[in-house]
């Protein structure tokens, strides 16, 4: 049986999984009723000034009736004091020893805040503290959450202050919203950060109402942006992950799109120490972990990996810049005639939107149940280029597959071609993050 | 003269439950789940499956977009009749028989109620998609108001022509109004779906007997052209003894007494048998049961692998308990003082196929029984029109007594064109609906296409 426990920046958590600070976190009763699910840990919701939130708050973006594919908020941080979270800490880490709290804070950018505030939740009996740089409405226009995580300087100097008080580990939540996550990732450790976290909601606007045009999340008629989560950010998390993970040499807590066991492993297969969970929670309940845990202990039985540092990272060095790929890599569609139910979504997707390598027949020698002919397109073999597009758009699994092929061709890349070429003046790809 | 035995009263709440909807219609949930569930196929087969070439993925499209005003004039601008269409239509044989979702190992999309679901928008929200073309001047006439004639008379209005429907019947909707099971399609319903025809300036003369109320001549001389929709006669006999007795009822009268008369008021037996096993037969068993009869026989002569209904109306009947006694003939009505009492039968053997297929049936001597019954429905298809066409002047009707027509839907009289039962010799109404449309095209082309758009 896997053993799911972690050591996070020289903390143990009971497994990797952790509530991400927001509304599943906000109160000692929400984070003790999740310990009792199962969940590892818990990032409280963020500490500071109390502030007051709007009505309505929250905005979804729903897919073909599957709810709930993108949120957004543009509510704050905690909307009570700071005596009664911390007294709520310290009342769950009595009951909770092993399970980890980690107390998310945001004050303002005072040097003599951030000392009062850190000790005051270490006194709570916090286990770690997670610096919110992050939030990317309401706090940001204050000078507190994003206005700090967007700018290096900023970065460091805070977590700098906090280190210098800080008896506890210290991790800084990044926020997507910037050109270069990984400079702000530096400043962070160069500030002396444990960990980091990331990412923070993505600055959004979920939609407009046609009838009245007013913004959703609606307030009054009125809205703002707000923080996008849920399943459809994941790419973008594991994109900026995998650049931190590249880049940085202190745990991480991957954050991002994260609601079954298989998205919390491809978080760790990309780095990730811990993971962070709050749209699913909010979505379905803190009972979601149940199947994390199970499902994760059976992928790594499966794989027999024992610990989660087994396959932790094991996707980075395969995460490269673009130039370095093999260009004579070769794979070419197969369409498997007896799956095939006669959709065609294949052939249009191929003619209209890629590359013309798939024909449609009328004629097929294949007939469904009511005696209706099933036309079964074809693949010009010859002419695919291997751009997966018909494989993704077929609506029947394994009936689509991409067989590689040999090209004939040793490996090359483009930056190998460059190399090789002095002739050419083309300049080599640009490494990006 | 009463039957010997009637069925129960039920009570007015139970009629309407037995005759509720069997096919109740989606609220905004179902249908955009159900919308959503379209592949939105490329080429679809569905499509290819209709007569009338609905496209299907288009107007499910736009159910899923929340256009339903668009969903509607998709499936209307192809069907005029796609209301009924989406409630009768023997989708499983048609579109919903072609999807992909067979193949998939799943349930096909429920094409004929999204249909119904979009079109029902706009006829319950009363908006109007449609408007008669710009006046071209042409006059046309089209007899009888059933599906084909709807059909091209909408058609031609909408290019400019001034269009008048005679029929001979009080209400307009031909089969649609009188002769379909009233929990498939209701008579009000039908006539809703003819006011989208009338919105096109449409004028209706009901209760009018072409050749009796109004002379051929007249109709040649104020006409430009004219449209032949009448369908079919009445059911053909079975050339018993005893079928004049009180009580044996052909298949299309009988559905249509339970269209016009409140279900309490419908004359019916206690016990009654239905000859025949096609589509018809099932809308008699069907009702017959839900009208409260206590056993319903299906008597057909050959076995349940040579049924003419389709699966899914010999589910319905299944479901409705219905006896059926396959491979048994009826050879005598029985009756006392002019009332039918009972219906003779004796089994039969089956034969090796014939041309079409089908193994003839042959009695077993020796095996005759009888039925008690109260009353007998005939369904075993209905007789051409043949004395009215045969006042048609030059009409030609073929060896089975449908109407000789060309491609361009023409009968052997350059003026009249027909369409629908009366040239198919009987199919669903979205081939009748079809063939409208075809006739209208082919009409408007003769007279040298003279469309007026407005």
């Amino acid at each position: 049986m896997a053993d799911l426990t972690v050591k996070f920046a020289g903390v143990t958590s009971p497994n990797p999984f952790w509530l991400a600070s927001g509304p599943p976190t906000n109160t000692g009763g929400q984070v003790m009723r999740a310990f009792d699910a199962g969940w590892g840990g818990a990032v409280w919701k963020t500490i500071g000034e109390p502030i007051v939130n709007t009505s309505s708050r929250y905005g979804a973006i729903d897919l073909n009736g599957v709810k709930m594919m993108g949120l957004n908020n543009i509510e704050l941080i905690s909307d009570r004091s700071p005596e009664t979270n911390f007294r709520e800490i310290y009342e769950v880490k009595k009951r909770y020893p092993k399970n980890l709290v980690i107390a998310s804070l945001m004050v303002e950018s005072k040097r003599e805040s951030w000392h009062a505030m850190v000790r005051r939740a270490e006194d709570a009996g916090s286990d770690l503290l997670e610096l919110n740089f992050g939030c990317p409405h309401g706090m940001s226009e204050r000078g507190m959450g994003a206005a700090v995580g967007q700018v290096p300087e900023y970065t460091e100097m805070i977590t700098t202050w906090v280190k210098e008080v800080a008896r506890i580990p210290v991790i800084v939540k990044l926020t997507p919203n910037v050109i270069s996550v990984t400079h702000i990732a530096a400043a962070a450790e160069r500030g002396g950060a444990d960990a980091v976290s990331l990412i923070n909601t993505i600055n959004s606007l979920m939609g407009v109402d046609l009838a009245t045009f007013a913004p959703r999340p609606v307030v009054g008629g009125k809205s703002s942006h707000g923080g996008y989560c849920g399943p459809a950010v994941k790419p973008i998390a594991l994109h900026l992950l995998s650049t931190v993970a590249k880049n940085s040499r202190i745990p991480i807590s991957g954050i991002g799109g994260i609601g079954y066991w298989n998205d919390a492993a491809e978080h760790i297969a990309l780095g990730a120490t811990t993971v962070q969970v709050c749209t699913a929670a909010m979505h379905y309940g803190f009972r979601i972990v149940e199947d994390m845990i199970d499902g994760l202990s059976q992928y790594m039985d499966d794989r027999g990996f024992r610990t989660i540092e087994n396959f932790r990272g094991r996707a980075v060095p395969n995460v490269k810049d673009w130039g370095d790929l093999d260009l004579n890599y070769k794979v070419i569609a197969k369409i498997n005639a007896e799956l095939c139910i006669g959709c065609q979504l294949c052939y249009v997707a191929c003619e209209d939107g890629a590359h013309q390598c798939i024909e449609s027949y009328k004629e097929s020698a294949k007939k469904n149940a009511g005696g209706f002919g099933v036309h079964v397109p074809r693949i010009i073999e010859d002419d695919c280029v291997g751009c997966n597009l018909c494989a993704l758009v077929c609506p029947v699994e394994n009936c689509i597959t991409m067989k590689e092929v040999d090209s004939g061709d040793a490996p090359m890349s483009w930056n190998d071609r460059v190399r090789q070429s002095s002739a050419t003046l083309t300049l080599p790809f640009p490494s990006g993050d | 003269m009463p039957l010997r035995e009637t069925a129960p009263k039920l009570s007015p709440d139970q009629y309407e439950k037995n005759f509720a909807e069997i096919s109740p219609a989606m609220d905004s949930r179902q249908a955009a789940i159900e919308a959503a569930r379209c592949l939105y196929c490329f080429d679809a087969p569905c499509i290819a499956a209709c007569p009338t070439h609905i496209d299907v993925p288009a107007f499910i499209k736009k159910i899923s977009t929340g256009n339903l005003r668009g969903s509607a004039r998709e499936i209307l601008t192809a069907n005029i009749l796609g209301h009924s269409c989406g409630r009768v239509c023997p989708t499983e044989a048609l579109c919903e028989g072609a999807c992909v979702m067979h193949e998939k190992g799943e349930s096909p999309i429920e094409i004929g109620r999204l249909q119904r679901y979009a079109v029902d928008y706009v006829l319950d929200n009363k908006i109007e998609l449609f408007s008669a073309g710009a006046p071209n001047g042409k006059r046309v006439a089209c007899i009888g108001s059933g599906p084909a004639s709807l059909a091209c008379a909408a058609e031609l209005a909408k290019w400019g022509y001034d269009v008048t429907v005679f029929d001979r019947n009080e209400l307009p909707g031909g089969l649609n109004s009188y002769g379909i099971a009233a929990y498939k399609l209701r008579t009000a319903d039908s006539i809703r779906e003819v006011d989208l025809v009338r919105q096109l300036g449409v004028k209706f003369r009901q209760k009018m007997v072409v050749g009796a109320d109004i002379s051929f001549a007249d109709l040649e001389k104020q006409f430009d052209a004219v449209f032949v929709g009448v369908g079919l006669g009445e059911t053909w006999a079975l050339n018993l003894p005893g079928e004049d007795l009180h009580g044996v009822y052909g298949a299309i009268e009988f559905i249509e007494e339970t269209k016009v008369r409140p279900f309490n008021e419908v004359e019916i037996g206690r016990r009654v048998a239905c000859i025949g096993a096609g589509n018809t037969a099932i809308d008699v068993v069907t009702a017959a049961r839900r009208l409260g009869v206590e056993i319903v026989y299906l008597v057909y002569r050959r076995g349940e692998p040579e049924m003419p209904a389709f699966a899914y109306e010999y589910q319905l009947a299944k479901q409705d308990a219905v006896s059926f006694l396959w491979q048994t003939q009826p050879i005598r009505v029985l009756g006392q003082n002019g009332v039918v009492t009972g219906l003779e039968c004796v089994r039969t053997q089956l034969g090796s196929p014939d041309a079409k297929g089908r193994r003839s049936p042959a009695p077993v001597p020796g095996t005759e029984f009888k039925l008690v019954v109260d009353m007998v429905v005939r369904a075993v298809g209905q007789k051409p029109a043949t004395d009215f066409l045969k006042a048609i002047k030059g009409l030609e009707v073929n060896p089975d007594g449908t109407v000789k027509i060309n491609d361009l839907h023409q009968t052997g009289n350059a003026k009249y064109f027909a369409g629908g039962d009366c040239t198919n010799g009987g199919k669903e109404v979205v081939d009748a609906v079809a063939e409208g449309m075809a006739a209208a095209r082919g009409l408007d082309a003769w007279l040298g296409a003279p469309r007026g758009f407005s």
